[in-house]
């Protein structure tokens, strides 16, 4: 352990030697040849790090230099028009470009293509019945077979409450259950986790469709009101479809395209 | 029963000691004894008489901020307030002319090819110039409802538009912080691009034209920090009012010869025009100052035209109609100052008298993008992103009632001229038209498929244009 700094204080007194940066000159000199006499000697996981860390070091020093690059040399301003014009109250908020903010106009592009009805999945694998449910043995022998439980994802009413086992043959289990689905806009391409208000129609059938069972393919009915979209009148739409685009029970995730 | 029948008939026909006092407290003469009966005609007709009017005023009383429509009698009756005091009724004149609601689209214009950014109607409502993100200033027909002008030669999104207040010029400021001047005449570009400002313009303000009779300065506040007077005819920069450490955000040239700067560093400014000097720094805001009003703002605005159509010849001719226009709307009132801010607040500022704000207005609960005083002064409205738009006393400061109805952020706020309705726009793609008296919804005016970035209400009543988003500009007529 080092009892004080004697190197600074004798500096301090006397001076540094005379040589002193000389030497450090030309130890400074030396070291570029030291290190790559290092690099292409080092063997194994020695060479690896050395070259990770003399990477690292690199990229850094080249970054800095860009970026001091930049301080220094002139450049034209960036004086393009650019879309989406907006007023000079709003130039310095970051409201709009918030990909919230839906613009109508995009709304406008969606009602001159055809059919309203079309869905980005028109077609869906079917699913069996016995695929669909699981049969629930009850009965004090475990005879009678008629309770079913379903094993795909399904979306519950917020007010609903079981029935009392004796009548109820549909067992929704909850774990299974799914409140929110992640729901992607196909022209802003980005994807907003939004609530789901029911099911509009799931096309292995409507029974399925009244139990709320949620597969690929269906139209499920989403609140997006806080995407903040208007009606030309002027009132706030929060209620809109999506369909579903994976299989839900295989990835514990609803994941949709809103329809437009 | 016999004697509640008997205390009505007492009061009815009674007397009740009233002061009438106009809207600054000047009391109109002695307390004078009223019949209870008397009712808003009556007190009109007192009104008159006691001021000399040549010609009968349209006067709207206030007993406490509350207008009376009834008999006095039933007033009293109705709120309980003692006889025995003297009762204080504030009478306010009324505009001579009415100015009906709009209620109905009559054209939609497309030629814009990007977001219109900004509309305005010329002083004298005969013209309409608007300026879009696609670069253009367009002067549009109004007796064809089609476009007139497509004026080219800005480099960036036209941010500001602005007419002369004789009428003569319109001067436009864009994002790339050049200013250009029009002749809306021919639509040509008159003289080259006026440069100095290093960002893009956030605002413009005329002088007024009962200062100088043609109009040759402007002020234009920039996103650099500085607002610069230009002269028309000299074509450059004659004083740059530099102090503001961040973006100006709003100018505005007073009456008085004044210039009011707000600005995101917080402070308002106040200058002087001669030499650029500064004369007043008005604080208290806690964050950005969005938009400032002056009280007399309407009427410089308009400058010498009136609800009349009143033409004048010589540039002498219009200075003295505008300025004896500035003298009676003013009276011996200083000009007031509003600003809005985004600390959910406002200020009413008397910036000829001290440096402290007069009132501080309370109540919304977003930003205050626009604040606009009544063309008579007397009332106060204030746009916000509460979604709401609500109405202050121009006077006092005092708060009157909040116009819930928009469903998105409200950006842009004008009044008719008559200061009965006030227009307002927002980013639900409508406008709505609001009734002072009432205050209530007068009119919905849905139409717009996008956000509505500007509207405006022309000075002689006849029409509203309204632009946004949807890059096409609506009239708006009743």
């Amino acid at each position: 352990m080092p009892q004080g700094d004697h190197i600074e204080l004798h500096r301090k007194r006397h001076g540094y030697r005379l040589d002193h940066f000389e030497r450090k000159r030309k130890k400074e000199a030396r070291e570029v040849h030291r290190r790559s006499a290092y690099a292409q000697k080092a063997l194994g996981i020695k060479g690896k790090m050395f070259a990770k860390k003399r990477y690292a070091e690199k990229a850094l020093m080249k970054k800095t230099l860009a970026m001091h690059d930049e301080s220094s040399s002139r450049r034209k301003v960036d004086d393009k028009v650019h879309d989406g014009a907006i007023p000079a109250y709003l130039l310095d908020r970051d409201t709009t470009t918030r990909a919230k903010v839906l613009s109508n106009t995009i709304k406008q592009k969606r009602k001159e293509k055809a059919g309203k009805w079309e869905v980005p999945l028109p077609k869906v694998r079917p699913v069996a019945e016995d695929e669909m449910f699981r049969v629930i043995r009850s009965g004090k022998r475990k005879t009678k077979q008629w309770k079913r439980m379903v094993t795909k994802v399904t979306f519950v009413g917020q007010g609903f409450t079981r029935k009392p086992p004796k009548y109820e043959r549909f067992i929704r289990p909850t774990g299974l259950r799914f409140t929110k689905a992640h729901v992607t806009h196909p022209e802003l391409k980005c994807t907003f986790n939004l609530e789901i208000i029911g099911i509009k129609k799931n096309p292995n059938g409507p029974m399925y469709t009244s139990l709320g069972v949620v597969t690929k393919g269906t139209i499920i009915e989403v609140n997006v009101s806080e995407l903040g979209l208007v009606t030309p009148a002027g009132k706030v739409v929060w209620g809109k479809y999506a369909q579903v685009t994976n299989n839900p029970e295989n990835d514990g995730c609803i994941n949709a395209v809103l329809l437009v | 029963m016999e004697v509640m029948v008997e205390g009505r008939e007492v009061s009815s026909s009674n007397t009740v000691m009233c002061l009438l006092t106009d809207p600054e407290g000047e009391p109109l003469g002695a307390p004078l004894y009223l019949p209870q009966n008397a009712g808003p005609p009556q007190l009109q007709e007192i009104v008159n008489k006691l001021l000399k009017n040549e010609e009968k005023m349209p006067y709207a009383f206030y007993i406490s901020d509350q207008e009376l429509i009834v008999q006095l009698g039933s007033y009293l009756q109705k709120n309980k307030v003692s006889v025995e005091k003297v009762l204080r009724i504030v009478y306010q004149p009324q505009a001579l002319f009415r100015i009906r609601p709009v209620n109905r689209c009559s054209a939609t214009i497309a030629g814009h090819t990007e977001a219109v950014l900004s509309v305005s109607f010329s002083p004298d409502g005969q013209n309409l110039a608007s300026g879009s993100g696609d670069t253009t200033v367009r002067l549009w027909d109004l007796n064809t409802q089609t476009p007139l002008f497509t004026c080219s030669g800005h480099k960036n999104w036209v941010l500001c538009i602005a007419w002369s207040p004789d009428g003569k010029l319109l001067v436009s400021g864009s994002k790339a912080g050049e200013l250009l001047t029009w002749d809306p005449q021919t639509g040509k570009q008159s003289g080259g691009p006026l440069l100095g400002h290093k960002k893009w313009i956030t605002g413009i303000s005329w002088e007024p034209v009962h200062l100088q009779a043609p109009c040759r300065r402007f002020v234009s506040s920039s996103k650099d920090g500085d607002a610069r007077i230009w002269d028309v005819s000299l074509r450059k920069c004659v004083i740059c009012l530099s102090g503001h450490t961040l973006a100006v955000t709003c100018v505005k040239w007073g009456g008085d010869g004044m210039i009011y700067t707000g600005s995101q560093d917080c402070t308002i400014k106040v200058w002087e025009t001669s030499q650029g000097k500064l004369i007043r720094e008005l604080k208290g805001h806690g964050h950005w100052v969005n938009s400032l009003a002056l009280s007399s703002e309407y009427i410089l605005r308009t400058g010498a035209f009136d609800h009349t159509r009143k033409t004048y010849s010589s540039p002498e001719e219009m200075k003295e109609a505008a300025l004896a226009r500035y003298n009676k709307m003013k009276g011996n009132a200083p000009e007031r100052l509003v600003s809005g801010s985004d600390d959910f607040t406002m200020f009413l500022w008397e910036p000829a008298l001290s440096k402290h704000p007069k009132a501080r207005l309370t109540g919304h609960q977003q930003l205050v993008n626009h604040v606009y005083f009544s063309p008579d002064g007397q009332w106060l409205a204030s746009a916000s992103f509460d979604k709401s738009v609500k109405l202050w006393n121009g006077i006092t400061g005092k708060f009157v009632a909040s116009f819930r109805g928009h469903v998105g952020p409200v950006y842009q706020i004008s009044w008719s001229a008559d200061s009965r309705l006030l227009l307002s726009g927002s980013k639900d793609s409508t406008l709505k038209v609001w009734d002072i008296r009432t205050q209530k919804l007068k009119q919905d005016l849905p139409g717009h498929a996008d956000e509505v970035f500007s509207v405006d209400w022309s000075p002689d009543g006849e029409k509203v244009a309204s632009g946004g988003k949807d890059r096409v500009l609506k009239l708006w007529m009743n």
